[in-house]
């Protein structure tokens, strides 16, 4: 038995350790630790609700947007508001392009290189190059003298002895199995999906002023006014039609073929409960007019999707670092921070453990599109049947590794046509001065709101309570804090702890497959973190859905 | 024509070499050096100086550390213009440590770090995203079994060039702002006083970044700093006096647009490739290069024209 412990884990969103014992070459057991804690929710009391948008988006740069939206949300269920149509369809493009930009960061920047071998795309054959590059997607038109420059590029780069981000990755890893041609491809997308993320995030800019951390939410609406024209209705619908491209040229397909030279991750990094809130209203009736479905999955069952009633939601700090009592409801938590180091058979995390009906729940892409498959959702049972009959897989290979990759692709796929059609629902502003596309409202003195939402990284909840416009507790249950959290009070691991058992690891120097399971979780660290003012004896009542 | 002698040479070949390897066009290459000339507020005959300047020499060595915050800088860092983010990233810096980029992990990755440091001491330009808990020990953040203060303390000063960047690292930001526990510093306050340039904003415009670097590798020296630490190129100004809405019936003054008190170069260098800003999309300025700016009251002036 030996002990390998991961930190920094890189490529992520945040900081995050990971320990994991292995016995025979396998994992046994598994540990996820946040070690950064920046305490945003005490900051958010005390101040006007309609300003805490502004705050939450910081909780993270990467999934931006997501946390305003959801805070407006929460203030807006506290208000009884329903915002303009205009604003619902502005706010629904916002939040596809959040989750094109994200999906395509995590696949090419974040993930790529746990699978393939930036050393051994150097001694590829540029012509061999061209014929891998066109059997992963016919209408490819790179030749030859294209990946030569690639190749060119990157030995140049290794020639200097300035190998910078490249400097120490597990390169020569008996994992990496790709020839050096199918390398040197996906190496010319990674820089290729450089620039394109780049272009996807100028979608923020036109409708949310900028990107990172779009400005445009506002309690009851949007702010947009003499900005929203038809020549930038128009822009944004060239930037949706270039994404698609991109999504059926590149993402989609080198995934597809990725995963398919990859088939044994469909065994490993096992999923078994999947939660997914459901998102994009098509009308004001909401959850029902959603566009993804809300719903839960227990063990497996993709034909029998349950309902959501976040009345079963608890929050566990058994093994987190604050003192108080072990499992409690988001609306009681004490918690009160008490680093003591960490202790893998104690506290180890910054991060809280979240249960439904106590159980763990993984949340994210592969969550919405078995849900979306249970529910008949007919774009992504599409996708899902024509990528499962590509790779030869079967419907229960999709609870793994491969299936979470997999899954971001397809969904992206699926929003990204989805987009084209609403981009054309967009209303220019009339341009008067009064702000159009927004609710004015009578702002009440006190009232409580919950804000649910399903951002890139799975499924986000924001629960409000505030008296005389103040804020007195504010409470967030994100993605990450369902995924990386830590083991809860009856000692039963996180979805990321249990993914992680069975995982071989052929080199414990070089834990490549280690990281390979942890990244198709996309961890995003600084969002999973948070804690109220232990103060504050606020109580909260949970709206039941 | 004396701008075409100085034209001729290696600097041409380079280019050239430079725009047939990358598909980089010879046209957008200038056009960068144009926006970075007009971000620095140089006359057009350095254009050719910044060409020359990106494709001679070395890359100068990065390290970049992440402390309390979002990432949000990094991401803003990504959206460099086009199309210069790759190229920026292989072929104008060496960025030697990054954790949201780096290939290697765990202790691959701290090794990365420790050799950087080691092997370019007082020669890398050391960049910090975020603020540092100072409260508990530092205990607060913590990355391969050391505090952030304690990585901070190691590396920082042995930088030839320390950037602050962001509102996190320049003033302490969201994690410093009223009601946090954790004792978060700005960069320069928690290393007692470390001189580096401050580069605020939530997030940080990458062409006042890229225009940092080019200005280094054109002149070898920090541009100009104002008292606060900030270049004035880029924080000379209000927000206000340089904006297209200043003077008309479209002004957001009214409804508490911090514009007229916030210094930045937003409206002229503005987001993503000059696609917009927040007061183009009719949002008012929220002040984020400001120094506690989570701190100075509401973001909205609630008793105008929004209608509550």
């Amino acid at each position: 038995m030996s002990k390998i412990v991961l930190d920094p884990v890189t490529r992520i969103e945040g900081h995050l350790r990971v320990e994991t014992e292995v016995i025979n070459g396998k994992v046994n057991s598994a540990w996820s630790t946040s070690p950064l804690f920046r305490g945003i929710e005490p900051i958010l009391k005390n101040r006007d609700p309609r300003d805490a948008w502004m705050i939450t988006q910081r909780l993270c740069g990467v999934c931006t947007y997501v946390h305003s939206v959801t805070s407006v949300r929460s203030v807006e269920n506290a208000l009884n508001l329903t915002i303009p149509g205009n604003a619902r369809v502005i706010r629904n493009l916002l939040m596809g392009a959040q989750f094109i930009h994200d999906h395509i960061v995590n696949f090419y920047q974040l993930h790529l290189l746990d699978w393939v071998d930036v050393v051994s795309a150097l001694s590829a054959d540029p012509a061999a190059t061209v014929t891998v590059d066109r059997q992963i997607y016919s209408g490819r038109k790179r030749t030859s003298s294209f990946f030569s420059g690639v190749k060119q590029q990157l030995q140049a780069f290794a020639k200097s002895g300035q190998l910078g981000p490249f400097n120490n990755g597990y390169w020569g890893h008996p994992a990496y199995i790709l020839t050096p041609e199918e390398n040197l491809v996906f190496m010319a997308n990674y820089l290729e999906a450089l620039k394109t993320q780049m272009q996807v995030a100028h979608m923020h800019a036109i409708y949310g002023g900028k990107n990172p951390h779009p400005q445009t939410i506002i309690v009851g609406g949007i702010t947009l006014n003499k900005d929203l024209t038809s020549a930038r209705i128009t822009e944004f619908k060239n930037h949706v039609t270039s994404a698609q491209n991109f999504v059926n040229m590149y993402y989609l397909p080198d995934t597809t073929y990725l995963l398919g030279r990859y088939k044994d991750y469909a065994k490993i990094g096992i999923a078994d409960n999947l939660m997914s809130f459901g998102e994009f209203p098509q009308s004001s009736e909401e959850p029902s007019s959603f566009f993804f479905p809300r719903g839960i999955i227990f063990n497996q069952a993709t034909s029998s999707v349950q309902p959501v009633d976040v009345g079963n939601i608890s929050e566990h700090i058994t093994h987190s670092w604050y003192s108080g009592s072990g499992s409690l409801n988001p609306a009681q938590g004490q918690t009160v921070p008490s680093y003591s180091g960490i202790n893998t058979s104690g506290q180890y995390s910054w991060i809280k453990a979240p249960r439904y009906q106590g159980q763990p729940m993984e949340v994210g892409p592969l969550a919405r599109v078995m849900v979306n498959y249970g529910k008949g959702q007919s774009a992504t049972v599409q996708q899902v049947n024509s990528f499962l009959q590509k790779t030869g897989l079967k419907l229960a290979d999709m609870y793994s590794t491969l299936g979470r990759t997999a899954a971001r692709a397809i969904e992206t796929k699926v929003i990204a046509d989805a987009m084209a059609s609403w981009a054309g629902q967009v209303q220019a502003s009339s341009q008067t001065l009064t702000m159009p596309f927004r609710k004015t409202f009578t702002m009440t003195s006190s009232g409580s709101g919950l804000g649910l939402n399903e951002a890139p990284r799975g499924a986000l909840g924001h629960w409000l309570n505030f008296s005389s416009q103040k804020i007195t507790n504010y409470q967030m249950v994100v993605p990450s804090t369902w995924n990386f959290g830590p083991r809860d009070a009856s000692n039963v691991p996180g979805p990321v702890e249990q993914a992680l058992v069975d995982v071989p690891v052929a080199d414990q120097a070089r834990p490549l497959e280690v990281l390979r399971v942890i990244h198709s979780f996309n961890p995003c660290i600084a969002c999973a973190v948070h804690v109220f003012d232990p103060k504050s004896k606020a109580t909260f009542e949970v709206e039941s859905l | 024509m004396e701008k075409d002698e100085k034209f001729e040479d290696p600097v041409e070949d380079k280019i050239d070499e430079m725009v047939t390897k990358k598909g980089v066009t010879r046209r957008d290459f200038m056009k960068f050096c144009g926006l970075m000339a007009a971000t620095l507020g140089l006359e057009a005959t350095y254009i050719p100086k910044i060409a020359e300047a990106l494709v001679s020499g070395p890359r100068p060595p990065f390290i970049w550390l992440q402390f309390s915050e979002c990432t949000g800088c990094t991401e803003a860092f990504l959206r460099s213009s086009s199309p210069f983010i790759d190229d920026l990233l292989l072929n104008k810096i060496s960025l030697e440590y990054h954790e949201t980029i780096m290939a290697p992990a765990g202790e691959a990755a701290t090794k990365s770090l420790t050799d950087a440091v080691s092997k370019y001491s007082g020669k890398f330009f050391c960049v910090v995203e975020g603020s540092i808990p100072l409260a508990g020990s530092g205990n607060y953040g913590m990355i391969g079994g050391r505090t952030m203060l304690e990585i901070a303390q190691e590396v920082c000063p042995q930088a030839k060039m320390m950037i602050s960047l962001g509102t996190c690292a320049a003033y302490g930001g969201l994690p410093a702002a009223t009601g946090g526990l954790t004792g978060a510093e700005c960069v320069h306050g928690a290393l007692n006083g470390l001189n580096t340039i401050k580069m605020p904003g939530c997030p940080p415009n990458p062409v006042n970044f890229a225009a940092l670097i080019v200005n280094y590798l054109l002149f070898s020296d920090f541009p100009k700093l104002d008292t606060l630490g900030r270049p004035t190129f880029a924080y000379g100004s209000t927000v206000h006096s340089q904006c297209q809405r200043r003077d008309t019936e479209w002004c957001l003054e009214g409804f508490g647009c911090r514009g007229p008190s916030t210094y930045h170069n937003c409206p002229t260098v503005k987001y993503n490739d000059k696609t917009s800003w927040c007061v183009q999309a009719d949002c008012p300025c929220k002040g984020c290069a400001q120094p506690g700016f989570w701190d100075n009251g509401s973001f909205f002036n609630y008793n105008g024209s929004y209608g509550d």
